[in-house]
């Protein structure tokens, strides 16, 4: 187990070094940095002021390592546009972020496990067909279309809802819900998929042969093999999720970390954005390596022998 | 008294186009082993998995009596049969390596089949399912019963199914081919086990299985099945001395007997293939195979009693 978590470990490690390699390589390929802070109505003079104020006058490697080595210790820099310390900036957005992923994830299990679940048991009938058949349309919906819908619906004409902003948990049901839909296929799916594979397996004709009740069956013997890999997509959703919020904290005005790094790169801003990206490749990360150990849980044969 | 399980005229079929039991007559009585042979595909399985009400969805049942105890099973709710099944009737199967829940441990598995079952509390469901664990000869229960079917031979948790199988003390154990995926010397000691349990605690055992060896060691009773019909009954010493039928005969000549057989001589064998059976099949479904067929056995066959506990069904006369 110990070996295990060592390894995930080296691994997580290699992988920010890599994104931060390449958060760094892209901003700098976006063109020069100095002529882009200093604004249009710059002289030559007032860009070569930038250029030696930022230190971007130094050799690359100079300060990419400068940038790692900050990093390392959790100083991000500092924003040129908001002129306060990027980690301050990114504390500040993150808890909202977070907040409308979980959000999102809680309402996509809420809806998929119940959804797979009933569709497995129900192989093959009509009400399998249709579940499998919203698992479609939801993946074909495209979320800015279906956030629009749901704020003109539930939000202007029902009044159930508000519809921007971040003032109570009320304002993030609906982003939730949308951020939601893009996880609910994929989980429908593979919980169906899952649990139909599980409930063909011989220890579920066991668990039948001793007289076991039909909840006993279904959510302690099947679901808990079924599981297995939901929890991993999850994992990944959940990434994708952090990452991906930027159309929909846009949509519903929500002032997170995908609004944030949406507004610095307008603003050619780049220590935000590359920390940014640092930062979400970094939860990413760690939530795949919750995934591993969280299957580790429910699988003791990747517990090792 | 009525017998332990009497099962009369069993059919049962797959999406009523394969007929996979066709009026299968076995009778258990108390304290008996009675054995089901037949080569693969005979409806012996389907025969067990539908007297526990364990057929696969799509496959359907019926019988003119199905009875455990005296109690009718056909008309039981799915919760009625389910508080026989691992209580009172309880079945093991031929694949050791997958039929435990990998996720849980071996004691769990087996307390909470006891917990469901009878009132007890988990501290009293883990001694006797330590104790049982010693009864298939498992040493060392307390460190079993904390493991995981991975860190198990096929040998070891075939023994775990067998003693959870008798966790709540049933009458009837079913086991349908408990040694075909073992090693041989394996497959010597769990025989010797379940035919131990059987006489000590007075099970009544159903035991399926395609192996005569295990037939002559262990059966009390033989029923053999082709085709989805009992074609012979006896008892099993009658049984191997006076086949009646000519599949029993054919199956009886395949076995080698040492001493019998020559060297270089050809083991005898069945020709041809089961074949598929669909309804509205009439008469003998042997006949294709047999040496003895003749126009008469595409017609209803007759049941023909050679003593008063052996039955075959042939035009042959007894």
């Amino acid at each position: 187990m110990l070996q295990f978590l060592v390894r995930r470990l080296i691994v997580a490690i290699l992988v920010a070094a890599t994104v931060m390699t390449l958060a760094f390589i892209l901003t700098r390929l976006s063109g020069d940095l100095a002529i882009s802070i200093a604004g249009p109505n710059a002289t030559q003079a007032d860009v070569e002021a930038v250029r030696k104020a930022y230190g971007l006058d130094r050799p690359l490697t100079v300060q990419f390592f400068d940038w790692v080595g900050r990093a390392a210790t959790g100083d991000l820099g500092e924003s040129y546009f908001f002129k306060t310390k990027v980690s301050t900036l990114i504390g500040e957005r993150m808890p909202i972020t977070i907040t409308l992923g979980l959000t999102g994830l809680v309402i996509a299990l809420l809806v998929s496990l119940p959804l797979g679940i009933l569709a497995a048991v129900r192989e093959n009938t009509a009400l399998d067909r249709v579940v499998q058949m919203v698992a479609l349309v939801g993946q074909a919906m495209p979320s800015f279309w279906l956030g629009l819908i749901l704020m003109i619906t539930l939000g202007l004409q029902l009044g159930w809802l508000p519809i921007s902003g971040t003032g109570s948990w009320q304002h993030f049901v609906m982003p939730g819900i949308v951020l939601a839909f893009s996880a609910i296929p994929a989980l429908t799916r593979l919980t169906r998929a899952g649990m139909i594979q599980a409930m063909g397996s011989d220890y579920i004709r066991t668990a039948r042969a001793k007289g076991l009740s039909r909840a006993s069956i279904l959510l302690k013997h099947a679901l808990r093999n079924a599981a297995i890999p939901v929890v991993a997509i999850a994992a990944v959703q959940l990434g994708f999720m952090l990452g991906g919020s930027i159309v929909i904290e846009q949509v519903f005005a929500l002032h997170g970390v995908g609004f944030l790094a949406w507004e610095s790169i307008g603003k050619n801003d780049f220590p935000v954005v590359q920390s940014v990206v640092l930062v979400l490749a970094v939860i990413y990360v760690a939530l795949t390596m919750l995934a591993d150990l969280m299957n580790a849980v429910l699988d003791p044969r990747l517990r090792g022998p | 008294m009525s017998a332990l399980l009497e099962v009369d005229q069993l059919e049962v079929n797959f999406g009523g186009r394969v007929s996979a039991v066709r009026g299968a007559s076995v009778t258990v009585e108390r304290g008996e082993t009675h054995c089901l042979v037949g080569e693969s595909g005979c409806g012996k399985s389907v025969t067990a998995l539908a007297v526990m009400n364990l057929l696969a969805r799509g496959a359907r049942r019926s019988a003119k009596r199905l009875a455990f105890e005296g109690q009718d099973l056909t008309g039981l709710s799915d919760s009625g049969m389910a508080h026989l099944r691992g209580n009172a009737m309880a079945m093991i199967f031929q694949e050791p390596m997958t039929s435990l829940n990998p996720a849980y441990t071996v004691g769990s598995q087996m307390t909470e089949v006891l917990r469901r079952h009878k009132k007890t509390t988990q501290r009293a469901a883990t001694d006797r399912a330590a104790d049982l664990l010693a009864r298939v000869g498992i040493t060392a229960p307390g460190l079993r019963l904390g493991q995981f079917p991975h860190q198990l031979s096929g040998g070891l948790r075939q023994r775990v199914m067998i003693a959870m199988a008798l966790m709540c003390d049933p009458k009837l154990l079913i086991a349908d081919e408990p040694t075909t995926a073992l090693d041989v010397t394996v497959q010597a000691q769990i025989l010797r086990l379940l035919a131990g349990l059987q006489r000590d605690l007075g099970l009544g055992m159903l035991l399926i299985t395609h192996d005569l060896g295990i037939v002559a060691r262990v059966a009390h009773r033989v029923s053999v099945m082709y085709a989805g019909e009992v074609v012979e009954s006896a008892p099993t010493a009658e049984l191997f001395a006076n086949p009646k039928h000519p599949y029993t005969r054919g199956l009886l000549r395949c076995v080698p007997v040492p001493g019998k057989i020559k060297r270089d001589e050809p083991l005898g064998s069945i020709p041809g293939t089961v074949p598929r059976i669909g309804p509205g099949f009439e008469g003998c479904a042997f006949r294709d195979r047999c040496d003895f067929a003749d126009v008469t056995c595409a017609h209803a066959i007759p049941r023909h009693a050679a003593s008063v506990a052996h039955d075959f069904l042939c035009r042959l006369p007894a």
